[in-house]
């Protein structure tokens, strides 16, 4: 339903330049799928018998790889749903029974959890929307580079290509009171670290820094997919660059920006290495994820632990949820020819 | 082995894997042909490579130790060996545990209890504080390597008796500062396992308790009170370091280097640190005990160190134990303390000549290990360590009766392992 109506919406500014826009690199393109929609309609009606056959072999084909994913991704989440209604912690083998729903009690009515929740909520937004407006602004840069594209290109996606542990190593390095340059520079004296406030914002701008080149790479992808054609006769037309953007380029890319936000705010809701590194969650800087390490790992209660995991989880599902129910979003690999 | 079955066609490849599982196990067993290996797990410490070898040559053959490295982390330490000890790992013979994880893995029976002949090698001569320490339900379940005690070191020149409890420091400390001499208190305060050393030092000082006898309840009682009311007025009476809620070992003693403060509670490390980075000032610094709470009686204060367990899935336990019981041995106690800075457990090794060299402070050492307090014994410390640190910090923040019936509720939830830990 959803990719059926973003394909409406592309086609109607995209139909005068059918032409240009069709050839073009389209990897979640609508004007490609809808090309191809009537097709599938007409499938849907009137399988053959050799079609039917065919998907019979495809089925088969694809069941191995179906049964691996089971394997490695559905037995996991069962086990750890099984884990999580029991009373069970490595240290006390023997105290080990059933309790239900009561981990799930325990952890639901504790401020320790809400107290994570509610940070890794406030770094998720801040982070993902300083994210989208510099990935934004990267990706134009990057696109409309004409001098030196490939150092330009290069150099934005640096910081994506250093590891998250090594580059939070050194942003903590730099705001560590007297060794520290930036600590020097926008803190002397004090240890910015250990102060909750300044902690949350020095572990998001560690989080943008890093993750910003990710989200342009997206948004450019979807810069692509926007037709010189229909630029230029807006401009025609009379519109100003910003009126371009926001009533073209903006509706064109819809959803690569959504897939990008889609991606990010996934990813930005289970952050951990950075936290894990720059505060280990002290001074109540604690994401979920980092609440779980401590219950499950260092704690070795494998019943609170699991409960936790089950609980991002499941804000993980309700994320994806609202973006692709409610915003439409498009997950890769989901267009209509994979529905018949 | 495995090798050109698996190259066999894709029909068979079911039973190539059959092979290569097969001839796993078999290529590890060829490797103990040439004679048993004892498996170390051990923290970086300088100098072990030397005791490790030491017990080679005397054992003669009969088995080999690798000494295996854990990483530098205590955290790290304990994360790997639990994670391995939980999977049944038989790779690991004998283990290095920090006194605080002892009774953790006893308890989840990882490790093995040391009975008959052993035992009673492990127990001949050894200070009893360290040796509460290997203890679960009244039985040995590890060896103590090497202990450590917080001395309270003060400056000669500023002040002539060391104070003998936290009341006479803060007033000898108050004298300092109307006078306008250094006068800052210097303790481990951050949110960490240094604070809550010092809470329940000062707990045990006060004739306090934790928890129950048992370690299944949380009691709090009446001195556990008394030792917040003394660390919440420590906080509050100003003539504490104003780093004191970030302060971890090194950074107590590089704020008492710059000469700034008059007193610091910290390991004998700070000594030998002092006296080779700031020799002039380690001219002026004299050592004392840990300070009391209530004047005439005795301090009691929180020993650390290192034990040594033999792993429930060793291969070679007889091995482990003779090795363990070799590392630990006087004559190699003796090297680590002086080459590796790490204070005996067996009484004796104090005697040696060699000793007042490298410590100067022995006998207040010696002393202090005698009067030991150890953390509360119980299974589940990690957690209760974490709350306390959560709960105490900042100290500045105390209300002793409302923190302590805070503490009963979520030390007990800690004990139980139900509660979420921060």
């Amino acid at each position: 339903m959803s990719g059926e109506r973003l394909s409406e919406d592309q086609a109607a500014p995209g139909s005068p330049a059918d032409g240009t826009a069709e050839p073009g690199p389209s990897p979640a393109g609508g004007s490609g799928r809808g090309g191809r929609t009537g097709g599938t309609r007409s499938g849907r009606r009137t399988l053959t018998e050799g079609q039917r056959s065919e998907r019979r072999l495809a089925l088969l084909l694809c069941a191995p790889a179906a049964l691996v994913m089971i394997a490695v991704t559905g037995w996991p989440i069962i086990y750890s749903v099984w884990l999580s209604l029991q009373r069970y912690d490595l240290r006390f083998p023997a105290d080990q029974e059933f309790v239900g729903l009561a981990n799930y009690v325990e952890v639901l009515t504790s401020s320790y959890w809400w107290t994570s929740f509610g940070v890794t909520l406030l770094i998720t937004v801040v982070s993902v929307a300083i994210e989208l407006v510099l990935g934004m602004a990267l990706a134009l840069i990057m696109h409309r580079t004409i001098v030196g594209r490939g150092l330009v290109r290069t150099s934005a996606l640096v910081p994506y290509g250093i590891v998250t542990v090594v580059a939070a190593f050194s942003w903590r390095y730099a705001w560590t009171p007297d060794t520290g340059y930036l600590a020097n520079l926008f803190a002397p004296g004090s240890a910015p670290l250990t102060d909750q406030a300044s902690a949350l914002a020095i572990i998001t701008l560690a989080e943008v820094w890093k993750t910003t080149p990710f989200m342009a790479l997206l948004l450019m992808a979807g810069l692509a997919l926007v037709p010189d054609d229909l630029l230029k006769a807006a401009s025609m037309d009379g519109a100003g660059p910003w009126q371009r953007f926001i009533k073209v380029m903006v509706p064109v890319m819809k959803p690569a920006i959504l897939v990008a936000l889609l991606f990010r705010t996934l990813d930005a809701f289970r952050i951990f290495d950075n936290i894990y590194v720059l505060t280990s969650g002290a001074q109540d800087t604690s994401s979920v994820s980092i609440l779980a390490n401590t219950n499950l790992i260092q704690a070795l209660n494998l019943g609170i632990g699991s409960t936790m995991s089950v609980l991002i989880f499941l804000s993980v599902a309700l994320i994806a949820f609202v973006f692709v129910k409610l915003f439409g979003t498009a997950a890769p690999g989901s267009d209509t020819e994979g529905r018949r | 082995m495995g090798r050109p079955a698996m190259r066999a066609r894709p029909g068979r490849a079911a039973a190539a894997m059959g092979v290569a599982l097969l001839a796993i196990p078999l290529a590890a067993c060829g490797a103990d042909q040439q004679g048993i290996t004892v498996n170390l797990y051990y923290a970086p410490e300088d100098g072990l490579e030397t005791v490790v070898e030491n017990c080679n040559q005397r054992a003669a053959g009969r088995y080999q130790i690798v000494y295996n490295k854990l990483p530098r982390g205590a955290d790290d330490q304990r994360l790997q060996m639990v994670r391995r000890l939980a999977a049944e790992d038989r790779d690991m013979d004998v283990l290095g545990l920090d006194l605080m994880w002892t009774q953790e893995f006893a308890g989840a029976e990882w490790i093995q209890e040391w009975t008959g002949e052993h035992r009673a090698e492990a127990e001949e001569g050894t200070l009893e504080g360290p040796l509460e320490s290997a203890r679960y339900e009244d039985r040995l379940y590890a060896a103590p390597k090497n202990t450590n005690v917080q001395l309270l070191w003060y400056r000669t020149d500023l002040v002539d008796e060391p104070p003998e409890t936290w009341d006479d420091m803060m007033e000898a400390a108050q004298e300092l500062k109307d006078a306008g001499d250094p006068h800052t208190i210097l303790i481990t305060g951050a949110q960490y396992e240094g604070l809550v050393v010092h809470y329940n030092s000062i707990t045990a000082s006060a004739g306090g308790h934790m928890l129950s006898e048992d370690g299944l309840r949380a009691e709090f009682d009446e001195g556990a009170v008394r030792a917040l009311q003394v660390l919440r007025d420590f906080a509050t009476s100003g003539l504490a370091h104003p780093g004191l809620t970030n302060a971890m070992e090194d950074d107590a003693r590089l704020a008492f280097q710059t000469g700034n403060a008059a007193f610091q509670i910290n390991w004998p490390f700070v000594y030998a640190a002092m006296q080779a980075e700031t020799p002039e000032l380690a001219q002026n610094v004299g050592w004392a005990p840990y300070p009391g709470v209530e004047p005439g009686s005795p301090s009691r204060s929180t020993i650390g160190g290192y034990n040594l367990a033999v792993s429930t899935y060793s291969e070679h336990p007889d091995e482990a134990f003779d090795a363990a019981l070799c590392l630990r041995n006087a004559e190699n106690q003796k090297f680590s303390a002086i080459n590796s800075g790490v204070p005996p457990t067996i009484e004796s090794v104090y005697d040696e000549p060699e000793m007042l060299e490298a410590y100067p402070m022995k006998d207040a050492i010696l002393e202090s290990v005698q009067n030991a307090a150890n953390r509360p014994s119980t299974p589940a410390y990690q957690n209760v360590s974490t709350v306390l640190s959560h709960t105490l910090s900042p100290p500045s923040a105390i209300d002793p009766e409302r923190t302590a019936e805070e503490l009963r509720v979520s030390v007990q939830k800690a004990l139980e392992s139900k509660g979420v830990l921060p």
